[in-house]
This record gives C-alpha cells, structure tokens and sequence, in this order.
C-alpha cells in the first residue's frame, strides 16, 4: 500500500484522501463498541456522557451498574438461563451436526445439494419467520414456554453453522490417512477415535463455539417461543432497552464483549491450528 | 480373437467367489447406507424442530377451519344457497345457527370466528358477542328467523349472510388478500383497499427501499476498506481485520444499544454537535425512532457480511493487472474501472445480496431504533402474532417474506454457490 517513489502530487493526495477515508470508516465500526465503556461506568442513569464525566472527576464514575448486574434477581436468572439454554443446545447440535458433517463429506453421499439446502435452512430463513413457525407449533405441541422448547430451537438454529465448518474441516482430510490406518490392522472405531477425531477436532471445537454463539446472542426465537422463565441475556436486554433504559445494559454490553473478545481470540488459535495440521498432511 | 471375448465374457469373482461387479455393488450400497445413517439423525432432528414448523405456518396462512368447526350445521345448510342470491337463507339456515350458537356459546369458542369475521367486516366480533348473550335465552322460537332478526337486526342483512356463505370454506385466500391491501367483494369479486387503508403495500415497498439503501451504503462503506485489507501486508491486514471481525462477533443488542446511545436526542451525537456550537441546544438532530435510524444502526450491523466476501474476492486479484494496464497508459481511473472493478463484481455481488437477504428480514434492531416510520415487514409479522393475534395474517406475510428471501437466496446460489459459504 506504500506508495511509489515516483507518485505526483495528485497521486499521493488522493492516496492520503483514501487513507483518510479508510480511516473514517474503520472509526465507524469500532467506535459504537468502544462507546460503550465508559457509558457502563457512568454514575447517571443516563445514555450519554456528562460533563463531570468529560472532565475525568472520580466521583461521576461508577461500579453500580455491574453490582447491579451481579445481584438482580432478574439478570442473574437471564445468566443461569443463558448457559443453561446454550450448553444444552450447543451439545445437541454439535453431536447431531458432527455426525452429519461425517455423512454429507462422503464422496458418495446422494442427493447431497438437497439434503445440504434443507439441513442448512435454518440459517437462511429469516429468523422473525423461524421462530412465528416455531411458536405456532411449539405452543401446539406444549413445548412453548419451556426450557426444553427453547433447547431445541436454538439447537436447530445452531446445527448449520456445525456443519459448515464441520465439513469445511473435512474437505481437506485426507482419506488415505484412514485407509492407511486401516491396513496396518486398526478396526474403524479406533481409526475414528485415533485418526480422524484428532484431525477434525479444531473444526468440531470452532462449529461448537459458533453454535454456543448463536444461541447465547441469539433473542427473537427467545422473545416467541420462550417466556419470562427462560428469559436469557438478550431477552432482558431486549425488554430492558424496550422499557426503560438503565446503564446496566451498559454493563452487560461491556461483559459481552469481552467475551465476544475471548471467542475471536480462541478461534483464531484454532483456525492457525488446524492450517499448521493440514500442512504436514501430504496431499 | 476368440480367447480374448472368452476373458471378457468370463466374470471376474472375489475371492469367495462372489461375482467382483455385485460385491462392489454391495459395499458402494453399504458405504452410502452408513452416509445416510450418518445424516439421517440431523435431518430428523431438523425436520421436525424446523421444517415441520415452517411448514404449519405455510398452511396456517390459508387455513379456515374454523368456520367447520364452530358452525358445522350452518356450513351445511348454506351448500345450497347461492352467493348472489337475493334473499335471505331459509329457515333451516337459521334454525341451524340458533343450534350452532347454541353450542358455541356454551363452550365459549363462538366468539372466535366471530373474531376471525371481523377481519373481513369490522363489526361482527360485536354482532357475534351480542347473539351469544341473547342466544341462552331463547326457547324454541316459532321462527327461527324472526327470532335471530329481532336479537340483532345485522342477521337480516343480507351482507352478513355473504360474508358467512363466502368464508365457509375449509380454505381462505382472505389472509393473503389482506397482505396484499386487496378485499374481496361480496359478489366474490377482488378490488383493492381505498388509498389510506392500506398498509402491507407501503411496508412491503419501505422493506425493500430501506433493504436497498443499507445494500448500497455496505457497499460504497465496506469497498474502500477491503480494498485497503487487500493490498496492505497480511501481518498489517491480520490486525485491521479484527475491527471488521469485532463488530460482527459482538451480540447484536449490544451494537444497537449503542447506536441508542450515540443516537438519541441526548446521545453523544447531538452532545458533541451541540458542543462544537454547529448546532443549536433547542434543535437536536432527530436520528433514531424514525428511518435514519434504522438505516444507520443496520448499516453498522451488516457491514461486515459485505467486507467478508469482498476481501476474500479482491485478495485474489493479482496487483500486476493494474500495474500493466496503466503501463499501458491507462489512467488510474481508467485502470480502476476497467480492470479492478468488473473483478471485484462477484464479490460484490456476493455480499451485496447477503446483506440484503439479512436486511429483508430484520426484526430486532428496526423494533428499537425504528420507531413507527423505520419498521419493516418483520416487525408487523411479530406484531400479528403476539399483540393483535392475527396469526392467519401472520403466517401469511412471513410466506411472502420466506418466498422473497428464498429467491434471493437461489440467486445467491447462482452467484457464489451454496457449498463456498464460509463464515468467520
């Protein structure tokens, strides 16, 4: 991106307009997170800064909005909730996912392009869609209103992006690896266990995480098919902003990211993982 | 010659002395059962936790049977009553809705299909409430006519019979009529709504404006940058990418309640606006419960599924081709036009009917920052099925809405191919 030595002028102003322009629109996608920070530690119910705040006096910051957070009744079942509701649902669609990931690489698998559409529509239909369905059928078979209703839907919403990268894993596995192991006399159990868990692990680990993801931020399925029993994180936020907004949500917004932050990092050691594994595969 | 069709006719067996071409057939059939069996616990799973519930909605939106069901006798009578007839059913008509009423009122389940009539006809939830007090007071009348005429005048009106006659089928095509601001007439002809009473179109066309325009501003946003990602080096690009990927790792309410922060009257916007004196105390910006907002806090959201696929695209577009064509003497605009760009179209094609798909069918960010002016179809479908419980209605423009995105997803399809979504 450097610019050559032999640039005009109105080369390297526009090349500075460009970086500029760049720079505007990075600011764009980082300053409504960035935002949120000291809004979590503002001392006024507020939304917004205030001039205490602007001239860095102590006292108009605070800690009270997580203690907040920390003892309501209200968040603290929203938190139980939402690890409840995701463990489950991430175990379901992981298993069900990895599974089917196994199926759909095989090259003679049939009716592939079919069976990959439907099994992924979950993330393709709107969710406003998936989860009127949902409570429509879900209130006619009893399961509206309950933790197990909400497991399930969020495990459905979830199993795509398992397969995804499920498969993507295995579309550079290769299977001789597996023939290999088979003719120095491992049975296929052991060759699964020894050979290919090893291998697609990352991708079991990175679609698991997506799944977890999605149902831990996921709210309008939450909103239709749960009730304020199996109110999670979203679900109160969601009600909060609707009705009356208190810093809190602030604080909550704060404590999410960081996690979103953990989850990137963690993803991202995986993915170099999994290319340092394909490396020495010979192909 | 003959030695050679004597090998090729001779068939080749195992070693068990199974013919080679069945015992292949057998473990290619074998290998493809355990594939299946492998798949078929997800596709289950999937069906019926999904599949089957997208699919009661489809028939939700033009189910009618509730009209079987709470007026069985009259269904039955009305067979033979035609739609332009000029006079009132007969008596037996009216004996069976006294009969009918009767049985509805008792198990209190009448008011309902007085409830679904009204979405036809306003005034017929009132008409049936008030036959359903009345009814339990009536004995055996000489006339069941006279009798139903003097409770409330409206079963007289020939309207009202039309109405039942017309939507006594199992099926109704009303709700999707409906959706479409159009109403059927009661000679059974369809006309559309007057100017102001229509609702579904205005939304429709606003979805798919507002869908538009958060399209085009990801684009003319997110192109620069990836741009820039592309061209600068991977240590360099393995850092900025972070700022596209922490956004789009982040919890979706959190980005919006930001955008209420920043937004809001009192928001840090107007703060800073009203701070460096361009603007008055008095005359803050209004950007959120309206459009704007909506435009502005989803154009955040959905940027980065428009840097994703760009970046990925405009990586593989070798900088020598520029390089030649402006040694060449083309000039950079010429080159840029000429040569980046038509390169850069798949990509951009690819996120730009992403972010569309995904605008189309946004509910939560427009519910909080939309106001009444910046909702989208989703946010009348959730409004239908849990305020106004008009769930036929409902259903009816979630299918529109499912068959919009369902072709813009097999154009999606078309472009990029199902198999290459990548996530993350």
């Amino acid at each position: 991106m450097a610019l050559p030595i032999h640039a005009t002028l109105g080369e390297r102003i526009w090349h500075y307009c460009f970086l500029t322009i760049c720079v505007l629109i990075f600011a764009f996608l980082i300053f409504p997170i960035l935002i949120i920070l000291p809004l979590s530690f503002n001392a006024q119910p507020f939304f917004s800064f205030t001039s205490e705040m602007l001239q860095l006096q102590p006292e108009a910051f605070t800690t009270k909005w997580y203690e907040e957070f920390l003892t309501s009744r209200n968040w603290q079942g929203a938190v139980k909730n939402s690890f409840i509701i995701a463990f489950f649902s991430t175990i379901i669609s992981t298993f069900l996912g990895t599974l089917a990931a196994l199926g759909l690489s095989r090259p003679d698998f049939p009716f592939k392009t079919t069976i990959m559409g439907l099994l992924i529509s979950p993330m393709v239909v709107p969710l406003i869609i998936s989860a009127a369905g949902m409570f429509f059928f879900y209130s006619r078979i009893g399961l509206q209103g309950t933790h197990v209703g909400v497991i399930l839907a969020h495990a459905a919403l979830a199993t795509p992006f398992v397969v995804i990268t499920v498969t993507a894993t295995l579309t550079g596995f290769d299977h001789s690896l597996t023939r290999a192991a088979a003719s120095l006399g491992s049975s296929p159990t052991h060759t699964f266990f020894h050979v290919t868990v090893p291998l697609i692990i990352p991708g079991v680990i990175s679609g698991g995480l997506f799944a977890f993801i999605t149902s831990f931020d996921e709210v309008v399925v939450v909103l239709f098919v749960g009730s304020y029993n199996q109110r999670t994180i979203p679900w109160q936020m969601f009600s909060g902003i609707r009705e009356q907004i208190s810093p809190t949500i602030m604080a909550v917004a704060t404590i999410l990211i960081m996690i979103s932050v953990t989850l990137l990092v963690f993803l991202e050691l995986m993915r170099r993982r999994t290319e340092r594994l394909r490396g020495i595969t010979p192909h | 010659m003959a030695t050679a069709e004597a090998e090729n006719n001779e068939v080749i067996t195992t070693a068990d002395g199974v013919p080679l071409k069945e015992s292949l057939k057998k473990a290619l059939w074998q290998r493809k059962k355990t594939a299946l069996l492998l798949v078929a616990p997800l596709f289950l799973f999937v069906l019926i936790t999904f599949l089957i519930p997208i699919f009661d909605m489809l028939i939700r939106s033009v189910d009618n049977s509730i009209a079987g069901e709470q007026f069985p006798g009259v269904v039955v009578e009305l067979s033979d009553w035609a739609l332009d007839s000029t006079e009132l059913p007969d008596e037996a008509t009216f004996q069976a809705l006294i009969q009918d009423f009767k049985v509805g009122a008792k198990e209190k389940t009448i008011s309902r299909l007085g409830r679904r009539l009204n979405y036809e006809k306003s005034g017929m939830s009132g008409l049936f409430r008030k036959t359903a007090r009345k009814i339990k007071k009536l004995e055996s009348p000489e006339s069941a006519t006279a009798a139903m005429i003097a409770i409330d005048k409206k079963w007289g009106n020939i309207e009202t019979w039309r109405l039942i006659k017309r939507e006594s089928g199992k099926y109704s095509s009303s709700y999707y009529l409906a959706a479409f601001d159009a109403k059927k007439n009661s000679d059974g002809s369809f006309s559309m709504k007057s100017e102001e009473q229509q609702v579904y179109l205005n939304l429709f066309w606003r979805t798919i404006r507002l869908s538009f325009t958060i399209t085009f501003l990801t684009i003319i946003l997110g192109y620069p940058i990836a741009y820039l990602l592309s061209t600068v080096k991977t240590k360099t690009s393995n850092m900025l990418i972070i700022l596209v990927l922490l956004p789009f790792w982040t919890s979706l309410l959190v980005r919006t309640s930001s955008w209420i922060a920043l937004l809001q009257k009192e928001g840090v916007i107007n703060d800073i606006l009203v701070g460096l004196g361009l603007l008055g105390d008095d005359n803050r910006l209004a950007m959120i419960h309206n459009e704007a907002g909506t435009v502005i806090a989803m154009t955040h959201i959905l940027l980065p599924f428009m840097v994703l696929p760009l970046f990925s695209v405009m990586k593989t577009i070798p900088p020598s081709w520029v390089r030649a064509a402006r040694s060449m003497g083309a000039t950079p605009f010429t080159a840029f036009v000429r040569i980046y760009l038509p390169n850069t179209v798949a990509g951009i094609g690819a996120g730009g009917i992403l972010v569309f798909i995904l605008a189309i069918g946004y509910y939560i960010t427009p519910a909080l920052v939309g106001g009444t002016k910046g909702t989208l179809i989703s946010n009348f479908i959730a409004y239908h099925v849990s305020t106004s419980l008009n769930w036929g209605l409902a259903a009816a423009l979630g299918t529109i809405l499912l068959l919009l995105v369902l072709a813009l997803y097999i154009l999606y399809d078309k472009v990029v191919g199902i198999n290459n979504m990548k996530l993350g």
